[in-house]
């Protein structure tokens, strides 16, 4: 009974009729469309007494060619009939997709887009990072507001669980470091120097930097989607409601834990980072442990230091900010979080470098060199 | 699906289904039968496993014990290609529309098509789409929209749109009429029932709303106590003297649905 829809043509006196035969359905259509827009001139008649079974497609395309060819209808059944009125009345223009712009324009437009979207973003970042200061003031003003159990909790998050993977990191960096340096200070007999290399570049640097860079990645990234799907499910609407304020309940012990945990990691990280060059410096150059450790204190200076720890909560401020900023910019679908964590983590790394080569300006300016 | 078809056929025939998630049972020893053509509502307390009913027969949870035979054939245990025949008869709609949020409401209409029918031309598809979202009793111009531009009414009906895509035999909607008001309930419902007549589809409701019960549905199936303990017209349920079934219908809400039920009938 399954017979693909078919359709012959007859013309006999008073115009042409198509019989249609078979299952005007969709899974029986085969090439059907194509070869009923191949007919061209009037028709008559549409002959649908030997049809089998119609669905609403093949109502539409007996409609369509119907009104394109001014025919009449024969032979329908009482339901069939009910069927294609129903069809016919759904019936309504559509537009079909806009063609796209020649590549030119459309790369101009995209340009001028992307320098609104920045500066739109700039701009939104300045008052988000306002209004978390007000919060802040807030929180400090009525200390009965602080959430100390969602601070805590977040330090843990935050600080606590990313010891392991900052801690690997880092001794890799550090093994990195002091094998490149002792290569090429090897040339001028100079490997000893490699302990200067792995000391002050870690503390000064490498250390925060990476610390930020794994910190952006993990909890950046993690305070976007968190805010994000907050605002689609309404929780966020819901506070508000409450009388809650989501930059106290949300922004303010996220913002802290990131602002208090980066100095912490990134000194451990430091410390690790040095652990793992002085590893290599003990296997490869034959420079053993104590050695490494006293002369580290001799060429490191504590200002090397306070230059890494002075940077720590300024990374960690920047990261939370941007993370909740873009969480809390969620609107309309889940795609949109996906967008915005990965803007949220794009973002932060960027302005942690940028902020980064202000720092290493304003220090050798200051003379901690 | 027009005319010719055996009356009393069963469609889905559920015996003896056993669900459960960890230490907590849903159902057990559940049966249940749908005939063609016919709309059943299901309806139970919350919490006694509607939606894991019909997330048992289309085969989103597979059951602990029992068999669920749908068109005639299991649909426990399929290989995927034979599944996907099965899939291709059925239409449902899920109790927040579904939608796919990164496809215009048309896209949404179309990708089931696509999916099963690759050789169709584009701007066939685009036409099919948008007969099918004014039969729904969207506006026409809503089409080109996102998902998340749709208040929550049209988000139902785009995914019944979605859900009849491919004019499926058998259609499961699960709570159509939750969240709308009562003027658009009563629209989905009138819009239900003409579509099932001029589809001829079996329809599988699960709903709250005793107006939808009394409008639409030929027959009614109550979940309670793990399976169904009775399936049969309202009248007929109430024959029963089962307080559950006596609480629900004789309710205050029950009472005024018969009311608006019945001048709805002298109305016509």
């Amino acid at each position: 009974m399954r017979g693909s829809a078919d359709f012959e043509r007859i013309d006999a006196g008073g115009g042409a009729t198509l019989r249609f035969t078979g299952n005007l359905s969709l899974a029986c259509l085969r090439d059907l469309p194509e070869r009923l827009n191949a007919i061209e001139g009037p028709i008559a008649k549409l002959d649908l007494s030997q049809v089998e079974r119609i669905d609403t497609v093949g109502a539409w395309l007996v409609h369509r060619f119907a009104r394109d060819h001014g025919s009449t209808l024969e032979g329908l059944e009482a339901d069939e009939q009910h069927l294609l009125d129903q069809v016919a009345a759904a019936e309504h223009p559509i537009e079909l997709p806009r063609k796209p712009a020649d590549p030119f324009t459309r790369m101009l437009g995209e340009v001028g887009d992307a320098i609104f979207v920045a500066g739109h973003t700039l701009y939104g970042l300045l008052g988000f990072m306002g209004a978390t200061t007000i919060a802040f003031w807030n929180v400090f003003t009525h200390p009965k507001r602080f959430r100390f159990n969602a601070t805590v909790h977040r330090f843990e998050v935050v600080g606590v669980s990313a010891l392991g993977i900052i801690g690997l990191m880092s001794f890799l960096i550090g093994i990195v470091i002091a094998q490149q340096g002792a290569v090429q200070l090897r040339q001028f007999g100079a490997e000893v120097y490699t302990i200067n290399l792995v000391g002050r570049i870690t503390l000064r640097e490498l250390g925060v930097l990476m610390t930020a860079i794994m910190v952006a990645g993990r909890s950046g990234s993690a305070f976007a989607a968190q805010l994000g799907t907050m605002k689609l499910t309404e929780e966020i609407d819901a506070m508000r409601t409450i009388g809650v304020s989501p930059m106290e309940a949300l922004v303010v012990p996220r913002t802290l834990a990131v602002v208090l945990m980066m100095p912490l990691l990134g000194f451990y990280a430091s410390l690790v980072a040095i652990m793992g060059g002085g590893l290599l410096c003990w296997i490869s150059l034959d420079i053993p442990p104590v050695t490494f450790i006293q002369r580290i204190r001799e060429v490191v200076p504590l200002t090397d230091l306070w230059v890494g720890l002075v940077k720590a909560p300024v990374f960690g401020a920047i990261i939370a900010i941007s993370g909740c900023f873009q969480g809390m910019q969620v609107e309309g679908d889940a795609e949109q979080v996906g967008n915005r964590t990965t803007i949220a983590v794009v973002q932060a790394i960027f302005l942690v470098i940028v902020l980064d080569a202000f720092f290493a300006v304003f220090f050798s300016e200051v003379g901690w060199i | 699906m027009m005319a010719r078809r055996e009356q009393d056929e069963v469609i889905i025939r559920v015996q003896g289904l056993k669900n459960g998630f960890g230490e907590q049972i849903v159902h057990e020893n559940l049966d249940l039968e749908v005939r063609r053509g016919e709309i059943l509502g299901v309806v139970g307390g919350s919490g006694t496993g509607k939606s894991v009913l019909m997330r048992s027969i289309v085969g989103l949870q597979t059951p602990l014990e029992g068999s669920i035979e749908v068109f005639g054939e299991n649909t426990i245990g399929r290989e995927e290609t034979e599944a996907t025949n099965i899939r291709k008869r059925w239409g449902v709609l899920f109790q927040g529309g579904a939608l796919f949020s990164t496809l215009t409401v048309s896209e949404n209409v179309q990708v089931p098509i696509k999916e099963f029918y690759p050789g169709l031309d584009q701007a066939l598809l685009e036409e099919i789409a948008a007969y099918k979202v004014v039969m729904t009793g969207l506006p026409p111009d809503a089409g080109p929209k996102f998902p998340a531009e749709l208040s929550g009414g049209m988000k139902k009906r785009a995914g019944l749109a979605r859900a009849l895509a491919l004019d499926p035999e058998l259609l499961f909607l699960d709570e159509p009429t939750a969240g709308l008001d009562p003027i658009g309930a009563a629209a989905f419902d009138e819009l239900t029932a003409s579509l099932q007549k001029t589809l001829g589809l079996t329809v599988f409701l699960i709903t709250h709303d005793l107006d939808t019960l009394y409008a639409i549905c030929d027959r009614v199936a109550v979940l309670a106590d793990k399976r169904v303990i009775a399936v049969g017209t309202i009248d007929e349920l109430l024959a029963l003297d089962h307080p559950w079934i006596e609480e629900y219908f004789k309710g205050p809400r029950g009472r005024a649905a018969v009311a608006s039920a019945e001048r709805a009938q002298a109305r016509t």
